[in-house]
């Protein structure tokens, strides 16, 4: 374990040294890819990189607030189903527009809305309590979806949602190709990432951490931390309904599963594995779990179980994640 | 009236057995600190092995003892060769994660044993068929879980409140550092006290499986209905589990009978209005079955 562990700090440090060739040489890579690529690797692809903007979004609540939540689905499913309502042809929906200069604005405020609603309640705890009222709040929603079927097509979901276009009147493009889509997705997965690490490197998302670290201190020094972690919880909600967003309009289906636990638990592990606390970590964790059932299960049927097994090696002994790993004994950050 | 009846009778049904998960379930948060996320795979767990061995054994009764101890002895090896690993410091997240793995990789584990279908499980013979109950006719079965439910509150509280190992265990609620300084092996009341309360689950899952029937996902379902009762009960109080678990049993059974479409968001208002008045919960604050 060790021994691993220090080769990987070893990769950790040559990743770091090499920065500059390693973006050039992502970028090129990223451009080709779709052109080069296997369908199939691309639409994984793409789910990787809508993972990605859901994981990094609950990190900062986990990573940089140091609030557990076991609710992030309600977020994701709640931005699933409300361009769903907006956008999709069947008969339960609006069928309005599809235009994401549109559909982005409304999916995002909603879900900071309710993540606002949520967080009235679930903020007055922590830790432990947190992590359940979460949990509780998703489990709800997940409950509405099932149930008020007049509006949410009940467990069979919303479908008929087209892909997205994006512009105004005859100005307007559709990214109805796997290629073009997987650009747009691409370019939501890199603003967002801009957006999260001016947000993290901020003085808000300071005191973020500084909640994290001693909420009692901050309050004593005059922040009103409610607030603070209410604006925490708006803005990863509104990354989470986001990424939500970005996959129904993938899959053309908005289902109850996008806001059920299973969910809540799978992105919660990505986060885990890759590493909290820091934006890669998120990235290469939606990355490692979304591709290992597809490495394991030619070899074996129960990936479910090996992925447990994972997740429970990743707690006990590299709780800092894949990230901690390549770091190795070096404590300053790495990408 | 008659169908009220019948629904309050159902909702005491549901409440009893969401009481001894919910036991179970703050047992070890109040030892622990831990909020253990494999407990509905543990009830899911007992069922199934309880449903084993009434097809092999061809006894219930056998069922609702061997469940229990199969179940409460997985649960003591897994709080000491992983849950301890985690011991010390802040770490309380972590063993939070690890429970959640564990549930993980139970719930696929019982599907890959027991198969993907819905187990029904018939009721002894010696409580099968109905009563006459004032105007209505009420199954024997539910009515002796709720007279069951009822006298293993009783009996969990003389046990906690009474004898000397319920003494250490709430000594060690309140400060478990102490107790190990007067010379009690307090690894062995953890162990003790996690085998108990997945002891209690499996128990939950036997008595439960003529009820709720035996399927993948109810281990989920289940664990999120205990959950909403500790919180709304408050954590770590076995009044606070009786309690909340009548709440939220009746809760949830009159909600289902009148307003089927939102009888689960009945439960999560309930929750968020004693959330609101009451953040740690109705009993949150007062200590162990006083």
């Amino acid at each position: 374990m060790t021994a691993v562990a220090t080769q990987l700090g070893r990769v950790g440090t040559w990743v770091n040294r090499q920065r500059q060739w390693l973006w050039a040489a992502f970028f090129i890579a990223a451009l080709v890819f779709p052109f080069v690529a296997r369908p199939y690797h691309l639409s994984l692809t793409i789910e990787v990189l809508v993972f990605a903007i859901f994981a990094m979004s609950l990190d900062l609540l986990l990573g940089y607030t140091g609030l557990p939540s076991f609710g992030h689905a309600a977020f994701f499913g709640l931005g699933a189903y409300v361009v769903g309502y907006i956008a999709s042809t069947s008969p339960l929906a609006l069928g309005l527009t599809s235009n994401l200069l549109v559909t982005v604005p409304i999916v995002m405020a909603a879900t900071a809305l309710v993540a606002l609603a949520i967080g009235f309640f679930a903020l007055r705890t922590s830790g432990i309590t947190f992590l359940m009222i979460t949990l509780a709040f998703a489990q709800m929603l997940f409950s509405i979806a099932i149930r008020w079927s007049s509006v949410t097509g009940g467990s069979d979901g919303l479908s008929g949602i087209p892909r997205p276009t994006l512009g105004i009147g005859p100005l307007s493009y559709a990214f109805a190709s796997r290629e073009s889509y997987y650009f747009l997705v691409l370019a939501f997965f890199l603003a967002s990432w801009w957006l999260l690490r001016r947000i993290v490197n901020s003085p808000f998302g300071w005191t973020l951490r500084g909640i994290r670290e001693n909420e009692q201190r901050l309050r004593a020094l005059g922040y009103n931390t409610f607030r603070y972690k209410m604006a925490a919880f708006a803005i990863s909600g509104a990354f989470a309904g986001l990424a939500g967003m970005l996959l129904v309009h993938f899959f053309r289906h908005a289902s109850p599963e996008n806001l059920y636990w299973t969910t809540s638990g799978q992105v919660l592990i990505m986060l885990i594995v890759g590493g909290t606390g820091t934006l890669t970590g998120p990235i290469l964790g939606a990355a490692v779990i979304r591709l290992f059932p597809l490495l394991v299960s030619t070899y074996f049927d129960r990936w479910r179980t090996l992925q447990g097994l994972l997740f429970i090696a990743f707690v006990l002994f590299a709780p800092k994640g894949i990230v901690g790993l390549l770091r190795g004994e070096r404590d300053e950050e790495l990408l | 009236m008659e169908n009220f009846l019948i629904q309050l009778l159902n909702g005491l049904v549901a409440g009893m057995l969401l009481f001894i998960m919910a036991a179970g379930l703050s047992l070890i948060f109040g030892q622990m600190n831990v909020i253990n996320l494999s407990h509905g795979a543990f009830y899911l767990l007992g069922g199934y092995v309880g449903l084993s061995a009434v097809r092999q054994l061809g006894s219930f009764w056998l069922a609702l003892i061997v469940a229990p101890l199969v179940v409460g002895a997985i649960g003591f090896v897994i709080e000491k060769f992983l849950l301890r690993r985690l011991y010390g410091g802040q770490r309380h997240l972590e063993q939070v994660l690890l429970t959640f793995g564990l549930a993980l990789v139970a719930s696929d584990l019982i599907q890959w044993n027991w198969g993907a279908f819905v187990e029904s499980v018939a009721p002894p013979a010696l409580l099968s068929g109905q009563v006459p109950l004032y105007t209505i006719q009420f199954p024997i079965y539910r009515l002796a879980l709720i007279v069951f439910g009822l006298a293993l509150a009783l009996l969990l509280w003389l046990f906690l409140d009474r004898t000397r190992i319920g003494a250490i265990v709430r000594a060690g609620v309140t400060n478990a550092e102490m107790v190990s300084g007067l010379g009690i092996n307090v690894h062995l009341v953890f162990a003790g006290v996690f085998a108990v309360g997945t002891a209690l689950a499996a128990l939950a899952g036997v008595i439960g499986a003529p009820i709720t029937a035996l399927y993948p996902g109810l281990d989920f379902e289940i664990l999120i209905l205990t959950i909403v009762v500790v919180v709304v009960g408050g954590l770590g109080t076995l009044k606070g589990a009786f309690w909340g678990a009548l709440l939220i049993g009746m809760a949830d059974t009159f909600g289902k009978a009148y307003i089927p479409q939102f009888s689960l968001f009945l439960i999560f208002a309930v929750m968020a209005v004693v959330l609101l008045l009451r953040p740690s919960g109705l009993f949150g604050l007062e200590a162990w079955s006083r």
